[in-house]
């Protein structure tokens, strides 16, 4: 038991080993082994006051290689994954070239494994070049070992295309559908939310609508299929309602949230801050506390940080220029701590359930998303949830454009740890 | 008054009535036969335009130079623009020679204000994207102060494509601002869905309104809006919606009929009554440049006694 790392005294939250208790967790061999096998030489880093969790597990992330090197790479976005205390991050195929072949899957895959800071569980594009007509071959990309299947960025194009997706991967072992429910006539050059503020500063609008439509349409396909449909980032109240009542029909669908859309509104759009710029908008404060009740009562099973890095230059323009989205890797579990968990929406053990568990199984991440239990691999996050810290640059991450710039958040990660190995320790990546 | 221009929403119903004051002694300046006072000597005056526009960007122009400022006309073709260069490093260069002030036009909502980030001097909004066109609107109420001496109570209807209109928005704006009575007429899929919140009122039938008009403004209606389905064909607008020569008389006598230009004659005004006298559209162009000078002059913190001195 060389390399062994006993953490002492943290208050350990393990929704699937159904664990809330002060206990010592030792490390050794990339495993989790019992507390009473610490050798006496063994490393400790007393935790005490501090929570450890299973690592976060980030189901929607833009890692932007190949393509957008300049933006992001595989590399800095593990890091920036690693900092946010996430020990397993799914990028998104909107790359150049598009993940819609196996080649591309395991170019991500090695670049993953070459950075080596948490897991890569890349997400291959339902259609070719996310033309969201002609099928990718996706028994390719499962061989590769893909699990989600995603044109994130856009809707496939008809409900054809969809009720053909969901059936086909029907031959394939728990493989999932995820939309990104937008419909286009109705976005159409959409800057924001359309309502009261997208009026006054005359800003084109994407009305609620525009999502909720083609929400209603994947559910009915999915009723139709019977086949398993996962629903990104849902930005409406109607959204999230249909969920409910599609989850009541009993139907296999999934659906996400992220801390952006959990904590910001398009009131934050007042002064054309590029930062807030992002797709699907933000909403009204009445959109946002149904998401954040959808959380709370199990609608909304995952939050996804949908973190997508831009540049500098490409934010720091005039507001219809700008691209959508921010970053968020190193800011989800503080939000969600500060915003959720603090003013007691949510318990620190559904934070971690939709931070960790759920995402590690809508991946199907199995070595994730706990239990913390002898014998798993070790991935695991150590955070303070006291600690107070304004987010400000620099971020891990190539990129700047966080939506939080400025904000404080209270809740940090302190150590992450990956197979084992302390891969970001008193806050600093180690590597 | 607020350092810059941006909405009508950065002044008040006082400063509205200030700066036509203004204009009204600066309007005299144009009559003379050396059209010029020394109000703004050694100050500069940037014209940023991102959008093509002739009558707005030479009105501002001749404003700033017969306050005697010096005047740079920055338009995106053939420049640094065209090469690439983006708003905020052109902002960062005008930034750097010293602009006073910087009027832009951008087909950008929210480019004048994102541009305060990067300048030190007033930046006056000249348009920017569906957003808003505020000069424009001090004009159009200057024009109508001008000619029927009052602004409250006024009766007044904007007819046209008003949900794409910056100035159908900071018109509404100010002239509600001013206590005038202000209906917007068009299809109604060219009306705001906000447009009651604006302390306007909506109707769809302009015969209904035209008989109870002291001003008739009516806005430019792009061809392109028929492919965009907003409405069947540029001939049904025009009998549902155009100022027509049969249905012109409907309009009380002594009552304006006001336009932004560019004109589409044909479309939404026929061309008989655009040339109509009680069509004021040339009286728009040239009370544009003493509003401007006005603007200019009370932004930059000119002095009064400059204005009568000749030059």
């Amino acid at each position: 038991m060389r390399d062994a790392l006993l953490l002492t005294g943290a208050r350990v939250v393990d929704p699937a080993g159904g664990r809330d208790e002060v206990a010592d967790v030792l490390v050794s061999g990339g495993l989790i082994r019992p507390a009473e096998d610490a050798p006496t030489g063994a490393m400790r880093i007393d935790c005490s006051g501090l929570v450890l969790a299973p690592g976060l597990v980030d189901p929607h992330t833009h890692l932007r290689e190949p393509g957008r090197e300049d933006k992001e790479t595989v590399e800095t976005g593990c890091r920036a994954a690693a900092l946010g205390g996430f020990t397993a991050v799914s990028p998104m195929p909107n790359t150049d070239p598009v993940a819609d072949n196996a080649a591309v899957i395991h170019e991500v895959l090695d670049l993953g494994a070459r950075a080596g800071l948490c897991d890569v569980f890349p997400v291959g594009a339902i259609t070719r070049g996310q033309d969201g007509e002609s099928m990718a071959e996706l028994g390719e990309m499962v061989e590769a070992g893909v699990r989600m299947f995603s044109d994130d960025g856009k809707a496939v194009s008809t409900p054809r295309v969809l009720r053909n997706a969901l059936t086909y991967v029907k031959a394939f072992d728990d493989v999932v559908i995820a939309e990104h429910c937008e419909d286009d006539s109705l976005a159409a050059d959409g800057q924001m939310h359309e309502g009261e503020h997208s009026y006054a500063l005359g800003l084109a609008g994407k009305p609620r609508e525009s999502e909720e439509i083609v929400v209603a349409r994947d559910i009915a396909v999915a009723r139709l299929t019977a086949g398993r449909l996962h629903l990104l980032h849902l930005s409406s109240a109607g959204s999230v309602e249909l969920v409910r009542r599609a989850k009541a029909d009993g139907l296999r669908v999934t659906a996400e949230a992220t801390p952006h859309h959990l904590v910001f509104t398009d009131a934050d759009l007042v002064t054309y801050d590029t930062s807030f710029k992002v797709n699907p908008p933000l909403r009204t404060a009445e959109d946002r506390d149904a998401i954040r009740a959808a959380l709370v009562d199990g609608t909304i099973d995952v939050v996804g940080t949908d973190h997508a890095p831009h540049a500098v230059e490409e934010k720091e323009v005039e507001f219809d220029q700008a691209p959508p989205g921010t970053i968020g890797l190193e800011t989800a579990l503080g939000a969600i701590l500060t915003h959720l968990v603090r003013p007691g929406l949510i318990s620190i053990g559904r934070a971690i359930e939709v931070l960790s568990t759920a995402p590690a199984r809508l991946i199907g991440a199995s070595e994730h998303g706990g239990p913390i239990e002898p014998g798993r691999p070790a991935n695991l996050v150590v955070f303070d949830p006291d600690l107070e810290w304004v987010v400000e640059p620099p971020f891990a991450s190539k990129s700047r454009n966080s939506a939080f710039l400025g904000t404080t958040l209270r809740g940090r990660v302190v150590h992450t740890v990956y197979r084992g190995e302390l891969v970001v320790a008193d806050g600093k990546a180690q590597r | 008054m607020n350092k810059h221009l941006l909405s009508i929403h950065d002044v008040t119903a006082e400063d509205i009535v200030r700066i036509l004051d203004t204009a009204e002694s600066f309007r005299e300046v144009g009559t003379r036969v050396i059209k010029k006072v020394p109000a703004l000597r050694g100050r500069t005056v940037v014209n940023l335009f991102y959008e093509n526009s002739t009558r707005t960007r030479i009105s501002f122009e001749l404003a700033a130079k017969r306050l005697s400022a010096d005047v740079i006309n920055f338009t995106t073709s053939g420049t640094s623009v065209a090469k690439g260069e983006s708003l905020k490093d052109t902002a960062l260069t005008l930034q750097a020679m010293g602009a006073d002030a910087v009027v832009i036009r951008h087909s950008s909502s929210g480019s004048p204000l994102t541009l305060t980030k990067w300048v030190r001097g007033s930046v006056l909004n000249a348009g920017d994207g569906t957003h808003e066109h505020p000069t424009q609107a001090l004009l159009d109420l200057y024009t109508m102060r001008d000619r029927l001496g009052r602004l409250e109570g006024l009766r007044v209807a904007i007819v046209g494509d008003v949900l794409h209109s910056r100035v159908a928005r900071s018109l509404s704006f100010a002239l509600v601002k001013m206590g005038a009575d202000v209906t917007l007429v068009g299809p109604p899929t060219l009306i705001p869905p906000d447009a009651p919140s604006w302390g306007v009122a909506v109707s769809y039938d302009i015969d209904e309104v035209l008989p109870k008009l002291d001003v008739c403004y009516m806005l430019r209606v792009q061809r392109e809006r028929q492919r965009q389905q907003y409405f069947p064909s540029v001939r049904e607008y025009a009998r549902l919606f155009g100022l027509t020569r049969g249905r012109v008389g409907l309009l009380p006598e002594g009552s304006m009929i006001m336009h932004p230009g560019p004109m589409n004659r044909g479309v939404e005004i026929d061309s008989d009554v655009a040339d109509l006298p009680q069509a004021v559209m040339e009286e728009q162009v040239t009370n544009g440049i003493a509003i401007r000078m006005s603007l200019l002059y009370l932004l930059l913190g000119g002095r009064a006694e400059e204005v009568s001195a000749d030059a």
